[in-house]
């Protein structure tokens, strides 16, 4: 009933044309409770800036002048409360002291409202994270509606919260569980924030005036920090449990790399008893932080995320996906587009893969979609089709047979009169350029790539594949298609290995190279991680597959020649025994349920600098040559693309971005010492003379 | 003026037997898994149906009006009117004689009526007498009323009984219908040795299509979410011979009852769909009809010999279409008892049975067995009971396509002491 939509949100009375604040609407109910809108200009989600906070102050100095009965504090926007900071604000602070002195002003507003003599109520519905749940804790009272989100984000920007949130949070809820919010930046539902203690109430739309009513007059019964807490106020168990905190972060971010867990930990243990204290420390450590490269690359890779998004355009008009094989990448990419609401059918000649990528796509929806209901929902769109009868009806169809042209084509040749006009036909290949895949098709202008990166639920780049006859109106669709399924789009021309396998590649071949001189595959592993890869070469062979590294690796050998690293006789040996790595059990690695068994053990001996060049600058080296030879244009979207389709350390910003940083000069003088000892894989490309 | 009504399409299941405890799939879980690549191969939109019927028993508590939460789930739109039919293991059929005369009639183009039932998950059910007891105990004021009402406990009543058997006993005679058919059997003179040589017959038939792929196109194979699949009716026992079905006791009426589980249906899951057109619909869409319904009777008899139901409406079908038995070239008439089919068989070559109940001048002669379950029953595949009426009509329509024959009755006896039945007509 989309005609009722705007009766949907209760804001209060309606308010005047007349508003005197641009981000703001004040009004005032039959009761006296004055609603305080936060609509903030030209926007369709409410974000925190310096201006906002300073007419917020405006704001509040009427309110305390006018003393109405209560305050209610909501969004008008539908997206939901506050989504957080305006991250603009942070691009490129290097001086502290000027970043300590506008939090300053900032806290000094949220205390403000904190210190409103008046029952204060923040009604949150949608998102409500970082600064706005920091706004929403300075409030006496909050109410939830069903949808609501909270969490503090902060740490993936390399930050912890600013606007008080360290100390109001874990004073209202047990540090235990406020504390991990904080370090993980997971976000919670409004059921488990009750549980919590972090809102008073669960409603709905429907109830949020009598809620409002109760709140204001007392009735509504409140959260109350346990008794228990108290025990927080002891120095000697916080440091028992800050070590504690510590151990546990440092397995998923060393303090090196990733400093903001460690100074929000340190700040609790040293502050967690006095809120004053903490309120006043929170200040310079934020801004300490904000300064650092960490902060500011991930800051860097936050709007690589927004300028991909905007890649992709809107008005996505793909509703029907059908997917060719089910295989490890067929059937997750299925899994995922029916768990972005789309109807899928998922086409095999056979039921067992198309089996298991069901349990697969079970086991995902299970940890990704929150209602049981949602999850039985997916898995209904998500439809098995042995008799292909999905062709004639789909939108998009993905084709992800095995890497074979002659098969492929095949495929094409079924699937072409039965396709519907203006049906995108496309291509998970990640090897075979799309040149030789058109050769035999009626319409080669529908055909592009599609290519997603194994885990597709994990890494969320897609490489949108072009060749020279490509639709461009089809390459539109396929964009907005990408992000409409909440993925990112890389635009790439076709050329062998597009971006990201031609910058891996080398990095996984290499690591075969040294296994070859005798290093052992967990310091090789060590290698890439101290880096802060998430995972190094050897795992990331076997998570892709081992075939796969083989397919693509002959396949650039054969363009590229001894610009990438021989192929070791042994890699074919083992992919021809069926030691395909995770999908198969068995790779370098054994692996179970998914894990690879490291056995626990870590690296027997220390990497050498060297080792993480040799995995390392030849990737960066590649994006150069990719950038010179125009398959993608840009290079920032270079490293955005390699962050997301890789997982590559996202504190470097990306591999253009870490060459820059460490110096372009040093960067081609390691190169060209490389090259000297292991020869002409190593030589800095041309492209390196023209990039700043 | 009555409108000529056609089948153009269905699927089913496989069906599955209960096992150990409750199978993978809900009723509406199966009739989602056959119906999505059934509307999947339609050349129309799921949301051009005008409405959906089903046909049920047991309705789990998660999923009241199975027939529109199916129809949701299956992406057939919020404006789909649907609602659920339930005659016993009449269901199925009854949905599709419903839709039957809702297009006959004129109010209605296209419809998607079905069958499903998942018996594995049939309930427990706590006994009457344990659930006055804890309402007693809940209802009790106070801790001495509470102790008092908690201490008239009897073990008795922690003692679930599984609702499937309550459900399988008829309310009014309190007798099972496996004791129906022992009724049905002895009145006509049916043997141990013609019930077992009967099922074992049912096993070969359904392995032979099976294996012939006659069963293609009409079984859609279902996916688990735990990564299992089904793609045949997994009851069948090929290597059943009368001598070995000889061996088993006898289950409802030991030890010298005629029925054994060997001789009787399988308790199974499973759901089935066909699609009605309209004249209108099959033009509008460029469908192509497999057969048309000519008639549809339900009968009624006491609930003691419900397995002779069958007897009753099939014969009123071929009175009121001056048809005899021998003009019927394929029958489909559910195996919920050997016993009870072969009684229905000895009930038409019966002169005073046909004389004095079915109003014939004398008998209405033997039932050609070549004609009959050609690819075996529910003997072999199972009765998921709402939705055997609907299997047995789409598999007429199959089976008669396949034999390149014209005239077909699917019929059925009903628990109550009911028979359905249905005129096909091949195009």
């Amino acid at each position: 009933m989309n005609v009722l939509g705007d009766r949907v949100l209760e804001l209060g009375p309606a308010p005047g044309a007349d508003s005197p604040y641009k981000n703001f609407k004040l009004t005032r109910d039959a009761d006296g409770v004055a609603w305080l809108l936060f609509d903030r200009e030209g926007t369709s989600a409410n974000t925190l800036s310096a201006d906002l906070i300073e007419e917020l102050d405006k704001v509040l100095a009427e309110l305390e002048s006018q003393r109405p009965t209560g305050l209610v504090i909501r969004s008008a926007k539908k997206s939901g409360f506050i989504a957080g900071a305006d991250v603009n604000a942070f691009r490129g602070a290097t001086d502290v002291g000027a970043v300590e002195l506008e939090i300053g002003r900032a806290h000094a507003v949220i205390n403000r409202l904190e210190e409103l003599r008046i029952p204060t109520v923040a009604v949150i519905h949608g998102f409500c994270l970082g600064g706005g749940l920091e706004v929403a804790l300075a409030c006496q009272m909050r109410i939830a509606i069903e949808d609501a989100r909270f969490g503090f984000p902060e740490v993936m920007l390399g930050l912890h919260p600013g606007l008080g949130g360290t100390a109001r949070f874990t004073q209202l809820v047990n540090p235990m569980q406020s504390m991990p919010l904080m370090l993980t930046g997971k976000t919670i539902d409004a059921r488990k924030a009750k549980s919590l203690g972090l809102v008073d109430a669960v409603t709905q739309e429907r109830h949020v005036r009598n809620a409002v009513k109760d709140a204001v007059s007392g009735r509504l019964k409140r959260a109350r920090p346990r008794m228990f807490n108290t025990i927080f106020g002891f120095g000697s168990v916080r440091g028992l449990i800050a070590s504690r905190m510590r151990r546990e972060a440092a397995k998923a971010a060393p303090e090196e790399h990733y400093p903001a867990p460690y100074a929000l930990i340190d700040l609790w243990e040293k502050h967690g008893g006095d809120r004053l204290a903490m309120l006043r420390a929170e200040q310079p450590s934020f801004a300490k932080l904000m300064v650092t490269p960490t902060a500011q690359n991930l800051i860097r890779v936050f709007f690589l995320r927004e300028q991909m998004k905007k890649l992709a355009g809107s008005g996505n008009k793909i509703e029907h996906v059908h997917v060719i094989g089910a295989g490890a990448m067929g059937g997750d990419i299925a899994a995922w587009c029916a768990g972005q609401d789309l109807r899928v059918t998922l086409a095999d000649m056979k039921p067992e893969p198309i089996a298991s990528a069901i349990k697969r796509a079970a086991d995902l929806y299970g940890k990704i979609l929150r209602k049981r209901t949602a999850v039985r929902d997916a898995l209904d769109r998500l439809m098995p089709d042995m008799q292909a009868e999905g062709v004639r009806n789909a939108d998009l169809i993905i084709e992800a047979v095995p890497e074979k042209l002659e098969l492929k084509q095949k495929v094409y040749a079924g699937l072409e009169p039965k396709m519907k006009p203006g049906a995108i036909l496309a291509t998970n290949t990640s090897s075979i350029p799309l040149q030789d895949l058109r050769t035999t098709l009626e319409k080669p202008e529908r055909l592009l790539g599609l290519h997603f990166f194994n885990p597709v639920s994990r890494l969320q780049l897609v490489e949108v594949v072009s060749h020279d006859g490509t639709d461009p109106q089809l390459l539109k669709e396929a964009l907005v298609f990408v992000g409409a399924i909440d993925r990112l789009p890389l635009p790439v021309k076709s050329s062998p290995g597009f971006l990201v396998n031609r910058a891996l590649t080398p990095y996984m071949l290499e690591a075969m190279v040294m296994l070859d001189e005798k290093i052992d595959k967990t310091v090789i592993d060590a290698a890439a991680k101290k880096f802060g890869m998430p995972m190094g070469p050897i795992e990331l062979a076997d998570q892709v597959g081992l075939d796969i590294c083989l397919d693509v690796g002959d396949m650039l050998r054969s363009k590229f020649g001894d610009m990438l690293p021989p192929t070791p006789a042994w890699l074919r040996e083992k992919v021809a025994k069926g030691e395909l790595g995770r999908k198969t059990g068995k790779g370098f690695y054994t692996w179970k349920d998914g894990k690879a068994d490291t056995g626990g053990m870590s690296a027997i001996s220390e990497p050498s600098a060297e080792m993480i060049d040799r995995l390392i600058l030849p990737m960066s080296n590649v994006c150069v040559a990719c950038l010179r030879e125009g398959i993608v244009d840009n290079a920032d979207v270079v490293d955005g693309a390699v962050i997301f389709g890789t997982g590559y350390a996202p504190f470097r910003g990306g591999p253009l971005n870490y060459a820059r940083t460490r110096g372009v000069e040093n960067v081609v003088s390691t190169l060209e010492t490389l090259t000297d000892k292991f020869g002409g894989r190593f030589t800095p490309d041309a492209g390196w003379e023209t990039f700043k | 003026m009555a409108r000529p009504v056609f089948i153009v399409d269905g699927s089913r299941t496989p069906f599955l037997k209960a096992r150990s405890g409750p199978g993978p799939f809900t009723p509406v879980d199966l009739a989602v898994q056959c119906g999505r690549p059934l509307l999947a191969r339609q050349p129309f939109a799921p949301d051009a149906f005008d409405q959906v019927i089903l046909g049920c028993v047991n309705v789990i508590a998660d999923e009241m009006n199975p027939a529109r939460v199916a129809a949701l789930r299956l992406g057939m739109g919020e404006k789909m009117v649907a609602f659920t039919v339930q005659i016993n293991c009449g269901s199925g059929m009854q949905s599709i004689d419903t839709a039957y005369r809702y297009i006959r009639e004129g109010v209605s183009d296209l419809i998607l009526a079905g069958g499903a039932e998942a018996l594995s998950h049939a309930p427990l059910v706590w006994p009457q007498h344990g659930v006055r007891w804890f309402a007693g105990l809940a209802g009790a004021k106070g801790v001495g009323a509470k102790i008092m009402a908690a201490l008239k406990a009897k073990p008795s009543y922690f003692k679930p009984i599984i609702g499937l058997e309550r459900g399988l006993t008829d309310p009014i005679t309190e007798l099972n219908m496996g004791q129906t058919a022992e009724v049905v059997g002895h009145l006509f003179g049916v043997t141990r040795a013609q019930s077992d040589a009967y099922a074992a017959e049912s096993h070969r038939r359904l392995a032979k299509a099976q294996s012939e792929g006659w069963l293609k196109g009409e079984v859609e194979t279902a996916f688990a979410r735990d990564g299992k699949f089904y793609d045949h009716d997994d009851g069948v026992r090929p290597d059943s011979t009368p001598e070995s079905l000889a061996k088993l006791r006898p289950v409802f009426e030991r030890p010298w009852g005629k029925v054994t589980a060997g001789n009787s249906s399988q308790i199974t899951d499973g759901a089935s769909w066909v699609i009605l057109a309209s004249e209108e619909a099959v033009a509008k869409h460029g469908l192509t009809p497999k057969a048309a319904i000519l008639d549809s009777q339900w009968s009624a008899l006491d609930p003691g010999i419900m397995g002779l139901g069958p007897v009753l409406s099939a014969t009123e079908l071929l009175k009121r279409n001056e048809l005899t038995l021998s003009d019927i070239e394929t029958w489909e008439l559910n195996e919920a008892f050997a016993t009870q089919v072969l009684g229905c068989l000895a009930a038409w070559n019966d002169e005073k049975f046909c004389k004095e109940i079915l109003g014939l001048d004398g008998a209405a002669g033997e039932l050609d067995q070549t004609r009959l379950n050609v690819d075996g029953g529910a003997i072999s595949l199972g009765h998921p009971v709402g939705c055997s009426g609907n299997r047995i009509v789409l598999h007429l329509v199959n089976a008669m396509k396949r034999l390149g024959t014209r005239r077909g009755i699917a019929t059925e006896c009903i628990g109550g002491g009911q028979g359905g039945a249905m005129l096909i007509e091949t195009v």
